[in-house]
């Protein structure tokens, strides 16, 4: 029987830990190394709901750095990088798909 | 325009000097994002998917031209260059730091404007009609009751901590221009026997449960406007749902209740205090009303010369003038409606370039007063006639004359997922799609008017349900999708749309909204018959049948 106090969570493919960055809000990426990147491409990559639990617990001990983090899908290319793997991550890697008002 | 006094100017300078404390101590860490985030939004203060979002109240929609010029400073010294006009007559910044959010609001507070009451579970900011104080078909200004209500909610101790937040809208005309009975209370102003009172509506809201609201009392002396209120706040403080926030708005309490048992409640509850405190006296209400700068509009006639000859000889101004133009109560002055919604452009965004150039232009022609509209349209509500041809060139010459107002283009749209941390799909592409589909003037104008409301979620900022068509994205398997209501209105005879059957994708939707557009066309008695009223004529069979019919 599992524990109560267990902790699952349910994995379905690559995943990365991504959050807001404290000061600006900017969209920022958990690496290996326990930093945060501005570049998806530098995201440490789970592939189990061990492993993304623990890049979690890593991203929820610095919330002084990022907030509001959260496990989000990714595809893997060709050399083993990650990419977002939906519209909405896609969006939050590549900012507004429209024109701002006032761009040239 | 109303004048804060210096009780609210001291006010806004401790405001800002306690969240500029708040964000220090975040910043260092002192304060966990779990303590600071109530404390940023009770301020206005988003975190979007991209950054930080400021959105700041603009009371019943007033701004002076020195208000809407800070406006523009912030959005060039903090943001990027723009803001976002919303449905509720706010304005949002969408690219803020946190660490200057302070000093952007000092400048803000500067010109007593701020971001209280914008978020968080409090009573927020009343909305009114833009055209208040100015349309000729009203009891009286409605900003006087909407600023007594903005004095008594502010930081009210007793409803800081709703079940969820609270929406109150005023209308004092015949044509309700402020969607009052989709707000969880709606006040209509009007007059029985010589007495001036308010109808009262509780219960209306969008979101994933629409409701209209019902009517509780049709006719409260206004002297009893907050002591009332109080009672339906106490009612639904009380009462309302805590334990679901899906089912926390007044609108489910009502509903759940019944509006009798509900109304019987409040009765109750203002049989207590109804002769309190709270009873509003003429004197509190000319301290109030003596606040409020109303211009001193010139002796004028009708139609002078210089407008009857630009009408006859100009075709494109004419066009404006039929389109945006409104009548005002005033001889020989005009409400004029700026429309933010150009071919291609997100709807309701203004540069801060275009935000300097109305405020000159309000300067110069229109008392130094503009509104907001909640169809993220601005507004001058007191411009000379004789003044519309030169106002009407400067206008165009800054992208805010598109004679679109009503029509198909003039889009209501939410920010979407562009934007926005909530939302399934993007809005603004579709938006801007369907004005570039619609772009030809001639077209739109025979089309006639025809309310588009695209919501991105359906948390409903776009007010998709009381859209004539009404568009709401969705997301299936990380696609986006839109699911299409007809027949929704906002106004006095409001109505929630009909859904006409399976959502289509992002690639068809604009197609479906021309089939639907085409289907009115073919079907419409005379040019007379509008989009609206002809669904509510032939129900939307006809309108479904022809959508989907080339799947």
């Amino acid at each position: 029987m599992t524990s109560p106090l267990q902790r699952k969570l349910k994995i379905s493919g690559p995943t990365v830990v991504t959050a807001n960055r404290l000061a600006d809000g900017v969209s920022v990426w958990l690496t290996a190394a326990g930093s945060w990147s501005e570049t998806i491409s530098d995201a440490a990559v789970g592939t189990t709901g061990d492993e993304v639990l623990r890049l979690l617990d890593i991203a929820h001990a610095d919330e002084n750095t990022a907030v509001g983090a959260y496990p989000a899908p990714a595809t893997l290319a060709a050399d083993g990088t990650p990419q977002p793997a939906n519209l909405r991550e896609r969006i939050r890697v590549a900012g507004p798909t429209i024109s701002l008002p006032g761009a040239a | 325009m109303y004048v804060y006094d210096e009780f609210d100017r001291t006010f806004l300078e401790e405001r800002v000097a306690e969240f500029r404390d708040q964000v220090a101590r975040r910043l260092s860490g002192e304060l966990n994002e779990e303590e600071f985030k109530p404390l940023r939004l009770m301020n206005g203060v988003y975190l979007q998917l991209h950054a930080y979002m400021l959105r700041v109240c603009i009371p019943y929609g007033t701004l002076s031209s020195q208000q809407l010029r800070a406006l523009g400073a912030v959005a060039r010294k903090y943001d990027r260059g723009y803001g976002h006009f919303t449905t509720r007559q706010n304005i949002q910044f969408n690219w803020i730091k946190l660490n200057e959010l302070p000093d952007a609001m000092a400048d803000l507070a500067k010109v007593g404007i701020h971001g209280l009451q914008t978020s968080g579970n409090c009573i927020r900011n009343t909305t009114t009609d833009p055209w208040a104080g100015a349309a000729a078909d009203e009891v009286e200004d409605p900003r006087l009751y909407a600023e007594v209500i903005r004095q008594w909610s502010t930081l009210h101790p007793e409803f800081t901590y709703l079940p969820r937040k609270f929406k109150i809208a005023i209308t004092a005309a015949r044509h309700d221009r402020a969607a009052i009975r989709v707000h969880d209370i709606g006040l209509r102003l009007h007059q029985r026997d010589g007495e001036t009172g308010f109808e009262v509506m509780v219960g209306g809201g969008l979101g994933r449960s629409p409701f209209i609201g019902k009517t509780i009392k049709d006719f409260l002396p206004k002297e009893h406007l907050l002591s009332y209120l109080e009672a339906v706040l106490r009612t639904y403080n009380l009462g309302g749902r805590r334990d679901n926030i899906y089912k926390a708005r007044i609108k489910i309490q009502v509903h759940e209740m019944g509006a009798e048992a509900f109304a019987a409640k409040v009765e109750a509850e203002w049989a207590e205090i109804r002769d309190g405190a709270l009873k509003l006296d003429d004197a509190a209400l000319d301290a109030i009303r003596d606040r409020f700068l109303v211009p001193d509009l010139d002796a004028l006639e009708d139609q002078p010369a210089e407008l009857a000859r630009a009408l006859a000889t100009d075709a494109a101004f004419a066009r404006w003038h039929s389109n945006s133009v409104a009548p005002h109560k005033a001889k020989g002055h005009a409400i004029v409606t700026l429309s933010l919604k150009p071919v291609g452009a997100p709807p309701g965004d203004a540069t801060a370039d275009q935000m300097d150039a109305i405020a000159d232009l309000a300067d110069q022609y229109a008392y130094g007063e503009i509104r907001v509209a909640h169809e993220q349209n601005l507004t001058f509500p007191y411009v000379r006639q004789k003044d519309l041809p030169a106002l009407w060139a400067k206008l165009q010459a800054i992208g805010v004359a598109t004679p679109n107002v009503g029509l198909l283009t003039d889009i209501i749209a939410c920010p979407g997922l562009d934007y926005c941390s909530l939302a399934n799909a993007r809005s603004i592409p579709i938006a801007q799609k369907l004005t570039e589909r619609f772009a030809d003037e001639a077209r739109i104008a025979d089309i006639g008017r025809l309310h588009v409301n695209i919501s991105g979620c359906i948390n409903a900022c776009g007010h998709h349900h009381v859209g004539h068509i009404g568009i709401l994205g969705v997301e299936k398997k990380d696609e986006e999708f839109f699911q299409i209501t007809l027949g929704g209105k906002g106004n006095s005879k409001a109505r929630i749309g009909e859904l006409i059957g399976p959502a289509v994708a992002e690639s068809e939707i604009v197609d479906v909204v021309e089939r639907l557009v085409d289907t009115y066309l073919n079907l419409r008695t005379s040019p007379a018959e509008t989009f609206v009223a002809a669904v509510e004529r032939l129900g939307i069979e006809p309108f479904k049948e022809r959508a989907y019919a080339p799947r």
